[in-house]
């Protein structure tokens, strides 16, 4: 039985999730209209947005770990919302880029994402996240049964080509993407070491014990 | 005797605008942005016929200048050098002039100066990261300088260097691959090109320390980084000197880095830039629109090359 005190834990980091989520655009919309992102607004809703689009992304892969590790089930219950919103700020990432930056002139979004290899592993990471978005829902989660599980591990591909465009797109300070690249390993790593530990304990329950 | 004499494609210094004129730009872009995204959302055709139209070149707004650098010394952000370069001492200031040439010397800077005298020049700058400024610099020709060290028949090449002192220049992240100081380059030709200038003033004013007080250079038909900032010392050499950020990475910033829409930076494209202040990227012209002047250094020479 789910007692109160969690679901109400569950409630008030759920209102956070969306604080944080919407939080930037917010800051973003203001500053954007009080002249205050500096002298390139453009690339700093861009930037902004990219940095968030992997926080989220980060968060969501590291659901699993985190439950596993303080043996917490109920965090899973957040993983859609903070999902939604690594979506969420990529669409707008991308969107600030087409619209923005190239004033949706197509030829040229065309050819970035073509040519220039950080724009094609951004792009392709977008695409890679939109069907999880779809298939997000309950309905969705139940007609896929066991596939839905399989397709939903596209988010650490997404993941790790969002890493690349980001030590790709920098000119020297590649500080924040070795974080970022660390840390996906790390949520990979646990995936990797707890597969391993399963494996090797043979696992009580699940079959009949053989007779001897 | 000092000719002063000014390039067809400089704007002549009353045309710089003052500076309240610019009070009002943000707002203005803010107001636009609404109706810009509206309209963007028409595709529209990929070499927009307005840009052959004739050079738009108001100056940037001391405070756009002065808050988005570039000068890796005080941080990677670009907002880090304003924040940050306070820290460095630029009075007294010593310039060393060595190498080949038959009157090298140290100066105070105060000597450096004098002979020439001082005059305004409104340059455009093209960063490499496709963005640029117009900007109304104060200073005097670097071929004055070069004409007064006498360089040597060998002499083919001036390098410079930035001031690097780690007590005044909190940088930690980065290490060039030939290590500090930033270093850069001229051939003796575009050093003793009109256009090429050594910088002590913006808008009138004393250089601020984050666009490379007390001493840079402009050379306006290169990127950026070609003008190197709060120089200590100049050297005549012979062979092609080492610099920054073509020892670093050398696949993707050559020595010349001249503008060139035609050559693209392996991770993006140079055609076009994005003038701070203004919402839509502009197309990038050939030597950053200075071809009349500067094509010439360059007969002869592969630029996809020798990029």
């Amino acid at each position: 039985m789910p007692r109160p005190t969690e679901q109400r834990i569950v409630l008030l980091l759920k209102v956070l999730i969306w604080m944080v989520g919407l939080g930037p655009v917010a800051w973003l919309i203001y500053g954007w209209f009080q002249g205050n992102l500096g002298v390139n607004p453009i690339e700093k809703v861009i930037l902004v947005q990219g940095r968030w689009t992997l926080v989220f992304l980060l968060a969501a892969m590291a659901v699993t770990p985190i439950r596993r590790l303080t043996g917490w089930n109920r965090v899973v219950q957040l993983r859609r919302l903070v999902g939604l919103f690594a979506f969420f700020h990529a669409s707008l990432h991308f969107l600030a880029y087409a619209g923005l930056d190239q004033f949706f002139e197509w030829p040229y979004i065309v050819e970035d994402v073509i040519e220039r290899p950080y724009i094609t592993a951004g792009f392709t990471a977008f695409v890679l996240l939109l069907p999880l978005a779809v298939t997000s829902t309950r309905g969705w989660i139940r007609r896929l049964g066991k596939r839905w599980q399989r397709l939903h591990r596209l988010a650490y591909v997404a993941a790790a080509l969002g890493v690349l465009h980001f030590f790709w797109k920098v000119k020297a300070d590649t500080f924040w993407p070795l974080v970022s690249a660390l840390l996906l390993a790390g949520l990979f790593g646990i995936r990797v070491w707890h597969r391993v530990r399963q494996a090797r304990q043979p696992r009580r329950g699940t079959s009949p014990p053989v007779a001897a | 005797m000092i000719i002063r004499s000014k390039p067809k494609s400089q704007p002549v210094s009353s045309e710089i605008t003052k500076e309240a004129d610019y009070v009002s730009r943000r707002r203005f872009i803010a107001g636009i942005t609404a109706a810009g995204v509206g309209a963007a959302m028409i595709p529209a055709v990929r070499r927009d016929p307005e840009s052959s139209a004739p050079l738009q070149d108001e100056p940037n707004s001391f405070d756009e200048i002065t808050s988005y650098n570039n000068f890796y010394e005080f941080g990677l952000g670009k907002e880090d050098p304003a924040a940050n370069a306070h820290s460095m001492v630029t009075s007294p200031w010593t310039v060393t002039v060595d190498g080949l040439c038959s009157n090298p010397g140290e100066y105070h800077l105060e000597d450096f100066m004098k002979p020439s005298a001082l005059e305004d020049r409104v340059y455009r700058l093209r960063c490499v990261e496709a963005w640029s400024m117009v900007i109304p610099w104060q200073g005097f020709p670097l071929a004055d300088v070069v004409r007064r060290a006498e360089p040597t028949g060998s002499a083919r090449y001036v390098a410079f260097e930035t001031l690097w002192d780690p007590a005044q220049m909190p940088e930690r992240r980065w290490r060039p691959r030939n290590g500090w100081p930033y270093r850069e380059g001229l051939r003796l030709d575009e050093a003793q090109h009109p256009l090429a200038l050594l910088v002590t003033g913006l808008y009138g004013k004393t250089l601020p320390n984050q666009n490379g007080a007390p001493l840079r250079l402009a050379v306006p038909w290169k990127y950026g980084f070609k003008s190197i900032k709060s120089i200590v010392r100049m050297t005549f050499t012979e062979e092609m000197p080492a610099t920054t950020w073509s020892a670093t990475t050398p696949g993707e910033y050559g020595f010349f880095a001249n503008v060139n829409p035609q050559v693209s930076h392996p991770r993006w494209s140079q055609a076009r830039e994005r003038r701070i202040g203004e919402l839509r990227r502009r197309e990038t012209l050939m030597f950053n629109g200075y071809a009349d002047e500067v094509a010439s250094l360059y007969d002869g020479l592969d630029l996809a090359r020798w990029f």
